[in-house]
């Protein structure tokens, strides 16, 4: 338990993490990170595999509870909810409220495979949000044609291309409405022709939607060219941040620029 | 009267078997009904976060598995009237049928929600899928198909170990049977009739099983 930080206003960023640890028994995976997201920021998270950076998602999409920290979402705790002053674990009820900000979209695409593309993107709008089938229908629709995907609505994910499911696993999430997109790897599992599809889906979202984003990426030129800002994770901290020019040209830290001449020698 | 086969006596008890096979297929159906929805409810329940809930159900399953389906349908018929429930034999022996094989049904369960995937899960999370859509929408949809041949397979064994219900007098196949055997001690047609109706009603279920499991392969296709 601890004190709430007060008046939760408009100065608050969109999602801010607060001295947030996680561990898994005695393995620290992340150590007391402080990360500010800005309103329709788009962040890159770079850095060596184990070093917490998808960790930093999953915590986010609640899909991991954290150990130690709040992590807030529009000023807002998500993590924890109030309780006479203080800040206690959020139940159930609380984290459903706020996770309906957040939409996520995995490595593996984790698409539900007995249902079809359109049927993937309707059933959260109609059950949760409690939308109309037939909007919920005209809605998903539009979203598979946004992504490319106008003539494939009856498809089942396994008559679908890697990419091509990617690319509805991007619209299933959107149709959910969500303020805050997480993008976890989602171009690692994907044969390197399909890589291009994906992220130019990515690139028409950040132009056309107020969106804010924090995707974990191993495409450096992607993140180069896409993000606003780019953390560099190494061993559960935020080793290095900037603007993409400035950490893909003239790192400062040791272990960045190991990394980054070790990922660039690599392709 | 000495042959072995009398074949004037067999045409004779072929209706009163004939329609005492309706009862054994009330028991069957019903039973197993019941066994397949209980087993789906003990699985979930198993699932539990709280162990409130999981290791008392966990428990009433290993017990239930433990025991012998006899004992506990003479624990039904017998010593539930104690408790001022009295129940008809034939409900009473549904009712054990139901028991006994809906633990077995809720290994089958566990073991299909066992293998769907962890990012099903997430996804359904991520979507903000309430527990109940979850389940009703995500994961039982993927986790049934794949455990039908295993649940037909208890439907099979369960319709075999309704003669057990002739233990509580139940005017099923086999205490139909034994009956007629009593009456004119001649058990060899009756008896040999009652394992012939078995014979064919387990291969009859077992093609329409083939049927089941053939459409819903089709059907996961897709």
């Amino acid at each position: 338990m601890r004190e709430t930080n007060g008046s939760a206003g408009e100065a608050m960023p969109m999602v801010r993490f607060d001295h947030v640890t996680k561990a898994y028994g005695s393995l620290t995976v992340l150590n007391a990170l402080n990360l500010d997201v800005a309103h329709g920021e788009k962040v890159a998270i770079i850095g060596p595999s184990g070093s917490g950076k998808t960790t930093v998602l999953r915590m986010l999409m609640t899909l991991e509870r954290i150990n130690d920290g709040v992590i807030y979402v529009e000023g807002e705790p998500l993590t924890h909810m109030e309780r006479g002053g203080k800040l206690v674990p959020a139940n159930q009820r609380h984290l459903r409220r706020l996770r309906g900000k957040i939409g996520m979209v995995f490595q593996h695409f984790n698409l539900f495979p007995h249902m079809n593309a359109l049927k993937n993107c309707v059933e959260a709008p109609v059950t949760v949000l409690k939308m109309p089938r037939r909007e919920a229908e005209e809605r998903a629709t539009e979203l598979l044609e946004m992504v490319g995907l106008g003539d494939k609505l009856g498809h089942y994910p396994s008559q679908l291309s890697g990419g091509q499911q990617q690319r509805v696993a991007i619209a299933r999430a959107l149709a959910m409405r969500p303020k805050i997109m997480l993008f976890d790897e989602v171009t690692s599992a994907l044969d390197p022709e399909l890589v291009g599809e994906v992220l130019n889906v990515i690139r028409k979202l950040g132009a056309e939607h107020d969106l804010t984003m924090l995707m974990v990426t191993h495409q450096m030129g992607f993140a180069k060219e896409f993000a606003d800002r780019v953390c560099f994770f190494y061993a559960g901290k935020i080793a290095e941040e900037g603007p993409p020019e400035e950490i893909f040209a003239n790192p400062k830290n040791e272990r960045t620029q190991q990394f980054l001449s070790a990922v660039l020698e690599a392709t | 009267m000495n042959e072995i086969w009398d074949w004037a006596y067999t045409w004779e008890i072929l209706p009163i078997l004939a329609r005492a096979s309706l009862v054994t297929i009330q028991a069957t159906i019903l039973g197993f009904i019941l066994a397949a929805t209980l087993g789906l409810v003990f699985a979930i329940l198993r699932m539990s976060q709280s162990p409130w809930i999981s290791l008392p159900v966990a428990g009433f399953v290993e017990f239930i598995r433990s025991t012998p389906l006899l004992i506990q349908i003479f624990f039904i018929f017998f010593v539930f009237p104690e408790f001022g429930i009295v129940l008809s034999a034939l409900t009473a022996g549904i009712l054990a049928l139901g028991l006994h094989y809906g633990t077995y049904c809720s290994e089958v369960y566990r073991a299909g929600l066992a293998n769907i995937p962890r990012g099903q899960w997430e996804a359904s999370t991520a979507l903000n899928l309430s527990g109940y859509h979850t389940f009703k929408d995500v994961i039982i949809p993927q986790a049934i198909p794949p455990v039908v041949p295993a649940l037909g397979n208890y439907l099979v064994a369960l319709f075999k170990e309704t003669p057990l219900l002739s233990a509580i007098a139940v005017l099923e196949l086999m205490q139909t049977a034994k009956i007629l055997g009593s009456e004119t001690f001649r058990y060899t047609e009756p008896i040999t009739l009652v394992g012939i109706f078995f014979l064919v009603f387990s291969l009859v279920t077992a093609a329409l099983l083939r049927q089941v499991e053939g459409w819903l392969k089709r059907r996961g296709g897709g």
